[in-house]
């Protein structure tokens, strides 16, 4: 699904010139649920922006789905984006004065779906998110999770590949957390890849698969075995 | 891009921000609807000073003569010029750029009309059937003087209405014989000027006139009307044309102003018309500068609302948004308050002069705005198409730089603009 090949990125900012990639080879196939850990200033943000092809990278190599993603066009990229990629933020960047149905309906329409079809499905999703009550408020009326899940609810209903999920349980409580956690991993059943950038352990214990960026390279992949090994390390602490 | 949706997102964020908008909407709004007064107290004065010129045709031109003040052609000073009848054959028939013309002789004295019991002292106006187009004579009954009491030297007259009044009171005065100078004149018809100003004038027939009280081949003015033409140019050179043959006819310097004397009211008529195309032009710019602030206003409200929205403009490109359709957002945005907010000055200016022109009309009605110079003071209904059109430009104008600004919002700085 994604194959990233010694892709570097650095930005210029006057004279100073600060590389944040340094080769990232990566490849995520389809349906993984991983976890990109990393303290900050390991370029795990600049990573999901361009993953989620929201930045252009300087050198190397990504393919999403088979196509390649380089020097996109602003239309074009926001076209693969509708497409491809669901976003969910830790800040859950709703649109304030759009209630709950509004929003999950956003990416159908810059699908060109009409009003009336793009309303019927977001209210199938937000009843898959156990939101139906919620579909006309607005999001300065919902709680934390409850806006979060509308956040799940927009970013799936464009059918993407991939969900990129930054910090999706930053601003959440523990419970609220491991709901949410529980509906990324319902989404992943159902084929999805799932990608979430996270510093919580007990989040990234959570997915199948964790990388950790160290100073703009990858310094270790935890899967299989190694996984079960970090888990129970997580949980004796 | 004219969805509901689009609409939907744009009364969302105006309702938001209610007074700003009105703000924003009001100096546009200021802007048009000053344009509009302007433009419509510049067109009141044209109009104003063109009706004016109205009671004479525009291009209507007087000649008199006087004595001489240059030596020509060994000829002294002082000696006294006068035109003839020979002078009108010429300037009927041969004169360039001449359209027609009348002569008129000056009765000498005063001369008293009388009808029965009635008696009155009024000017007489001989003339030429011509003088009716050239001065625009209006007749409220029976005719104006015609070719036959030319040429049959008929003692007919044409009374003005204040004659009629003081001499016939409510008897109808057609066919009806009154005395001028102790000559029986039978009334023709009656002319009625609804500024006033000719009503205790009687026009008789040049032809009588001349024979009747020993004029001979004389004449004191002639009234002549020019061709139509576009430039005060070439109104000034018929006018110097005709005078230099006169000068050749009776012989004395064309410079000499004081032999032969002229007033074209075409070359009046138009430095007029230019002074109003010039204030036109000059109401223009600064109702256009007066519009300017107005968009840049907008422009500077937009620039702030693409800066307030940046957050929500970065969540829709994630999202999939396409630059264009932010731009169209913006712009739409932009061109929908100007659009309302200056259709809304632009009701309010033409309104305000309508009323003006109502209030305008009843005084006139009423007989008691005849010196006023100022009539119809309304805007042209091509003016008011031309506004709203710079108007939609404006608003695209001013939302122009926001939207470029908004369509160059990076997702990712949006998102983390916490």
């Amino acid at each position: 699904m994604i194959v990233l090949d010694s892709v570097h990125k650095s930005y210029v900012t006057g004279n100073n010139s600060l590389h944040v990639l340094k080769g990232i080879d990566l490849e995520i196939g389809a349906g993984e649920f991983v976890s990109i850990m990393g303290s900050s200033g390991s370029g795990k943000s600049t990573l999901l922006n361009i993953l989620g092809i929201l930045d252009d990278y300087d050198s190397g190599s990504y393919v999403l789905n088979g196509k390649k993603i380089k020097s996109l066009n602003e239309t074009k990229a926001a076209m693969l984006r509708n497409e491809m990629i669901g976003f969910v933020f830790q800040s859950f960047n709703l649109i304030s004065f759009k209630n709950a149905r509004e929003n999950v309906a956003l990416p159908l329409y810059y699908q060109k779906v009409s009003r009336r079809k793009r309303n019927v499905i977001a209210m199938e999703y937000l009843d898959r998110m156990g939101l139906k009550d919620w579909a006309d408020h607005l999001p300065s009326e919902l709680s934390g999770g409850q806006k979060q899940r509308v956040a799940i609810a927009r970013a799936l209903i464009s059918n993407p590949k991939v969900i990129l999920a930054d910090e999706p349980t930053g601003a959440l409580d523990t419970t609220t957390s491991f709901e949410v956690m529980d509906i990324l991993k319902e989404v992943n059943d159902q084929g999805i890849t799932v990608i979430i950038v996270t510093h919580e352990h007990d989040i990234a214990s959570m997915t199948r698969k964790i990388i950790r960026l160290r100073d703009g390279v990858i310094a270790e992949v935890i899967k299989n075995g190694d996984l079960q090994m970090y888990r129970d390390r997580v949980l004796a602490e | 891009m004219f969805d509901i949706d689009i609409w939907q997102e744009i009364f969302s964020t105006i309702r938001k921000n209610k007074l700003r908008t009105f703000l924003t909407g009001f100096s546009v709004a200021w802007g048009i609807f000053m344009l509009m007064v302007l433009l419509g107290s510049g067109n009141g004065l044209q109009n104003g000073v063109r009706s004016q010129f109205s009671d004479n045709a525009e291009n209507i031109m007087w000649m008199w003569t006087g004595e001489t003040s240059i030596p020509y052609k060994g000829y002294k000073e002082g000696r006294e010029i006068r035109f003839n009848n020979e002078d009108y054959d010429y300037l009927v028939g041969k004169a360039e750029g001449v359209d027609k013309v009348s002569a008129r002789f000056y009765l000498r004295g005063d001369i008293t009309y009388s009808y029965g019991k009635e008696y009155g002292s009024f000017t007489t106006s001989t003339c030429y059937p011509a003088l009716a187009d050239m001065e625009k004579i209006k007749i409220s009954s029976g005719r104006f003087i015609n070719d036959l009491d030319m040429m049959d030297y008929r003692k007919v007259v044409v009374i003005g209405d204040d004659i009629r009044k003081a001499l016939f009171k409510e008897v109808d005065p057609l066919g009806k014989y009154i005395n001028i100078g102790n000559v029986p004149f039978m009334v023709v018809g009656v002319s009625y000027d609804p500024r006033s100003r000719d009503n205790r004038q009687a026009y008789m027939p040049f032809t009588t006139a001349q024979r009747i009280y020993g004029g001979g081949n004389r004449v004191h003015t002639f009234a002549i009307t020019t061709e139509m033409v576009k430039t005060t140019e070439e109104a000034e050179a018929i006018g110097e044309n005709i005078r230099q043959q006169m000068a050749s006819r009776h012989s004395f310097d064309p410079t000499d102003q004081k032999a032969m004397g002229s007033f074209n009211m075409l070359t009046e008529y138009m430095r007029t018309m230019k002074i109003f195309q010039a204030i036109k032009m000059f109401v223009w710019i600064i109702g256009i500068g007066t519009l300017i602030a107005g968009i840049v206003g907008v422009s500077n409200i937009m620039l702030i609302l693409v800066k307030e929205r940046t957050r929500e403009i970065g969540i829709r490109k994630a999202l999939g948004a396409s630059p264009a359709s932010v731009i169209g957002l913006i712009l739409l945005e932009s061109i929908l308050i100007t659009t309302i907010a200056g259709y809304i000055g632009l009701v309010l200016g033409v309104g305000l002069m309508e009323g003006f022109n109502y209030a305008l009309e009843q005084m006139m009605a009423s007989g008691s705005g005849e010196q006023i110079f100022f009539m119809n003071p309304t805007v042209d209904f091509g003016t008011a198409v031309a506004a709203t059109l710079i108007l939609i430009l404006s608003g695209a104008l001013a939302g122009y730089i926001p939207a470029r600004k908004a369509a160059k919002v990076k997702p990712i700085e949006a998102l983390h603009d916490e």
